[in-house]
């Protein structure tokens, strides 16, 4: 196919913010025939170019269906608000970056819904490309859309969208739904019917398929599939093993410098610490490792077919990656040679990483970051975050004896059982950290004779398949108070001029906390609130509260209902029929325990049973010290 | 040693910023393993610089950049391994190796040479006959154009306005005999006297009375030129050469 074409004319390329985004041709991206794949997939990160590029599991799967001889998988992402305009005035249809054709006649049309707040860039994609917005107003003249990503884990007010979801990790399931498809198709099946074969499939829901009741009081009554070989509950997919699946050698490598202008390398997935507000710690478990040779070998490879002068370690918590002392002796000295960096984010500040980040970082001290979450060791012991005020003090020392000068603290304001001392607390530990520095820093070896803390604070957000799925979320009104109870808390403190305070805007929190455990009837307000023009809602500039308040108001869906309400323990989630693999039971004991404030053991310490031990593989298998 | 390298830029690529072109060629080098030169400090970037950054939507058949490589590598193993890593739309078109003497590639830019064509519909009236481009007519409006004792152009600045005289940094400017029609450009490239095809056009249209239509023009960049020891313009990559030759 002629390489030079592009969808925008020279017009339209020359008039628009970053024509960079909508061009493709970058090196590594894969360009096939047409006439030569049976299945042309498109793969969307509904957000602008440069976060859609940055992430690691849309290169992942474009490398999976890439390696499909049959398949032909593209990339699209949102575009930005000028380019937009122009596309809506002149009808012109989203298409591919790599083959710059209309997403609508492609095959499947795949949405990664890694955040909320995306979801009406969800609908912006689908419109542009000219897909009915309703899944069930569309036809085989249109593609299949398919969700995937941890929001999928509550699925439900985005269910009219989507025909399917794929629950789970994506490296596992898709063969088989892409070789459903060829046969449904090449037989003639209805769309009805290819959709009903592939909710059979482990990891797939058809929510078009399945029905809900409600309750009076407006919880749900009832969840069911309308065919009886349809599961009743869906069980999401994980790999067995990390260091055979999957994983991009050559990934994509954009022109624009993007969020993520670097080879990431995945070192594990999961995390054992088992934090309760935490909803990746759950979604992802077991944890599980990749071998550290396999990642040496990536890693090396990766800097060859990329060029990229960096290199990230990505995990949820790279400490725990029982091989990084042996991993990054490795990468220290072959990336040394190469003029290569090593970016370290997820790591415990201790001894170890210390050392490692003195060695990767060389003049140029950079802040360090701790993640107390709670000010109190009161809070931190409720929402089971194990980490406690000696050990956060420890590591500032031995930093500040390191050169360091400047450390941010982040935590979460609004976790279940909050009170005025737990906020006050964030400001004590502020102060500490900064005498500490003044105490371990002698005068005359004072970088610029100061130290810099920087606390940001972002509003909780209880989210599904959580301990603190049950608890009720703060108001507006309280989220404001309780920023302000912190300002107050840091300018009372003795070095209150060393400590910087940064918080978060309380309305995205709460429309946040509604999208995150809301159900089906949500569908008719994001539509309406999309309709009034929302989308890039993530974007704070262009976040129009007062639109989706109108919207709310106009379908007569009261918002608090979601988020300040506290849930009965026998009270039916919208996502229970889905399973991350943790059970419900064990949420419901940890969401007890940290009423009562009791720490629940991590992985490595103890199994606390909490059911992710069913797929067999990862911690729960191995050696406990 | 340094090397100049000689590279297009051409379909979809025009679209890359100059910043974004100058990443690219690290990441190239890099996939490319060529031992490129660094320089010292807390950050070292490859030592690397650009001639005359080239404006977004023009392509290009005659851009430079000059490397510096620790070892010394043959000039057709750094073509030929550069272009094994690079995008189609962008070619390594040659690498001469650089005489000690040479002066960096964006200072010793002396001038570049375009071709000039129309979107289809947006040709200047004065350019045409009978609605179409017009060899004849367009000889005629350059050479009407080019008899006059000053070409004055107004640049907007930031501080407001100013007047360019641009009649001694146009070197040669004439019609092409190409299909279609275009004409040719050879003008001021250097970093005091840069002067741009859009102004030339521009000042051309409005010595006819005419305007310009919104990007009515395709530009491409032919060629850079330096001056030689006798003050004549040769390509960027001919530098040196002469005193091997004598």
């Amino acid at each position: 196919m002629k390489t030079d074409f592009l969808a925008l004319p020279d017009d339209i390329l020359l008039s628009i913010d970053k024509p960079e985004r909508y061009i493709g041709h970058e090196v590594n991206a894969v360009i096939k025939d047409p006439d030569k794949v049976d299945v042309r997939f498109v793969m969307c990160f509904p957000d602008v170019y440069e976060i859609g590029m940055s992430h690691l599991g849309i290169q992942i799967l474009y490398d999976m269906f890439n390696a499909f001889e049959d398949t032909w998988c593209e990339r699209v992402y949102s575009p930005w608000v000028d380019l937009d305009r122009i596309m809506r005035e002149k009808h012109i249809p989203l298409f591919g970056l790599e083959s710059q054709q209309p997403v609508k006649d492609c095959d499947f049309l795949g949405i990664t819904i890694q955040y909320e707040m995306c979801y009406t860039n969800i609908l912006q994609i689908l419109d542009l490309a000219q897909i009915p917005l309703l899944a069930k107003e569309r036809t085989w003249d249109v593609p299949i859309v398919i969700g995937g990503g941890p929001c999928t884990y509550n699925p439900e007010p985005i269910a009219d969208f989507f025909d399917l979801f794929y629950i789970g990790e994506g490296e596992t399931q898709y063969r088989n739904l892409l070789d459903l498809y060829k046969e449904c198709r090449a037989r003639e099946a209805t769309r009805e019917e290819f959709l009903h074969l592939a909710g059979r499939i482990p990891g797939i829901y058809a929510p078009s398929l399945y029905e809900t009741t409600y309750k009076e009081d407006g919880t749900i009554a009832s969840f069911d599939p309308l065919y009886e070989d349809l599961p009743r509950k869906i069980r999401k997919e994980a790999v067995t093993d990390l260091s055979d699946t999957y994983y991009p050698m050559k990934p994509v490598v954009p022109y624009i410098k993007c969020t993520q202008d670097r080879v990431v390398l995945e070192i594990m997935r999961g995390c054992m610490r088992g934090c309760r507000f935490c909803q990746a710690g759950e979604l992802y478990r077991p944890v599980r490792e990749r071998s550290p040779e396999v990642l040496k070998k990536y890693a090396m490879e990766m800097l060859k077919n990329t060029g990229h002068e960096e290199i990230s370690l990505s995990s949820l918590s790279s400490s725990d990656y029982t091989h990084l002392p042996e991993l990054l002796d490795f990468l220290l000295a072959e990336c040394s040679k190469r003029h290569i960096n090593i970016s370290l984010p997820s790591l415990r500040i201790d001894a170890f990483s210390l050392d490692v980040m003195s060695k990767v970082q060389d003049v140029r001290k950079t802040s360090l970051t701790f993640a107390p979450e709670a000010g109190s060791q009161r809070l931190r012991d409720v929402i089971n975050k194990g980490l406690s005020e000696e050990v956060i003090l420890a590591g500032a020392k031995e930093a500040f004896e390191g050169g360091w000068t400047r450390v941010k603290l982040y935590f979460m304001l609004g976790h279940p059982g909050e009170t005025v001392e737990d906020i006050y607390g964030i400001g004590d530990l502020a102060n500490k950290i900064a005498a500490l520095f003044f105490e371990t820093v002698p005068k005359d070896k004072r970088v610029n004779g100061k130290v810099q803390i920087v606390v940001s604070t972002s509003f909780f957000v209880p989210k599904p398949f959580t301990a603190f799925q049950w608890a009720p979320q703060c108001t507006k009104d309280e989220f404001i108070e309780k920023a302000y109870t912190c300002r107050q808390g840091i300018t009372q403190q003795l070095n209150q001029k060393s400590i910087k305070y940064n918080w978060h805007e309380a309305d995205v929190s709460v429309l946040e906390g509604v999208l995150a455990r809301g159900d089906r009837r949500l569908g008719d307000v994001i539509r309406r609130a999309y309709e009034k023009g929302c989308f890039y809602d993530a974007w704070s500039e262009y976040y129009h509260h007062d639109k989706w308040m109108e919207a709310f108001a106009e379908c007569g869906v009261d918002p608090d209902f979601y988020t300040i309400r506290t849930r009965g323990d026998d009270e039916i989630f919208p996502w229970d029929f889905l399973s991350c693999g943790v059970n419900k039971d064990f949420l419901l004991k940890e969401w007890h325990r940290a009423q009562r404030g009791e720490v629940t053991p991590n992985c490595s310490e103890k199994c606390s049973g909490c059911g992710a031990a069913s797929f067999g593989v990862g911690i729960c298998f191995t050696a406990r010290s | 040693m340094f090397v100049r390298i000689k590279f297009s830029k051409t379909g979809a690529i025009r679209y890359i910023g100059h910043l974004d072109v100058m990443r690219y060629f690290q990441k190239c080098i890099r996939r490319a393993e060529l031992d490129v030169a660094y320089t010292g400090g807390f950050s070292p970037h490859q030592i690397m610089t650009f001639a005359s950054p080239l404006g977004v939507g023009l392509e290009s058949y005659g851009e430079y950049m000059d490397v510096k490589f620790v070892t010394d590598i043959p000039c057709e193993e750094i073509q030929s391994r550069l272009n094994a890593v690079s995008v189609p739309e962008i070619r390594i078109l040659d690498v001469t190796r650089l005489p000690e003497n040479a002066g960096n590639a964006m200072a010793s830019v002396a001038a570049a040479e375009y071709r000039i064509e129309f979107r289809e519909g947006r040709v200047p009236l004065c350019l045409t006959s009978d609605g179409l481009f017009s060899t004849s007519a367009a000889g005629k409006a350059l050479a009407g154009f080019l008899g006059k004792e000053e070409i004055l152009y107004e640049k907007e600045t930031k501080k407001g306005s100013r007047t360019l005289n641009l009649k001694d940094g146009i070197f040669a400017f004439d019609v092409t005999e190409e299909e279609g029609g275009a004409l040719h450009l050879l003008c001021d490239a250097s970093s005091a006297g840069n002067i741009k095809p859009s102004q030339v056009m521009e000042a051309l249209v409005s010595f006819y009375g005419e305007e310009l239509m919104e990007h009515a023009l395709l530009v491409t960049r032919l060629e850079l030129y330096t001056r030689d020891g006798q003050g004549k313009l040769i390509p960027m990559n001919r530098v040196g050469q002469d005193e091997e030759t004598v």
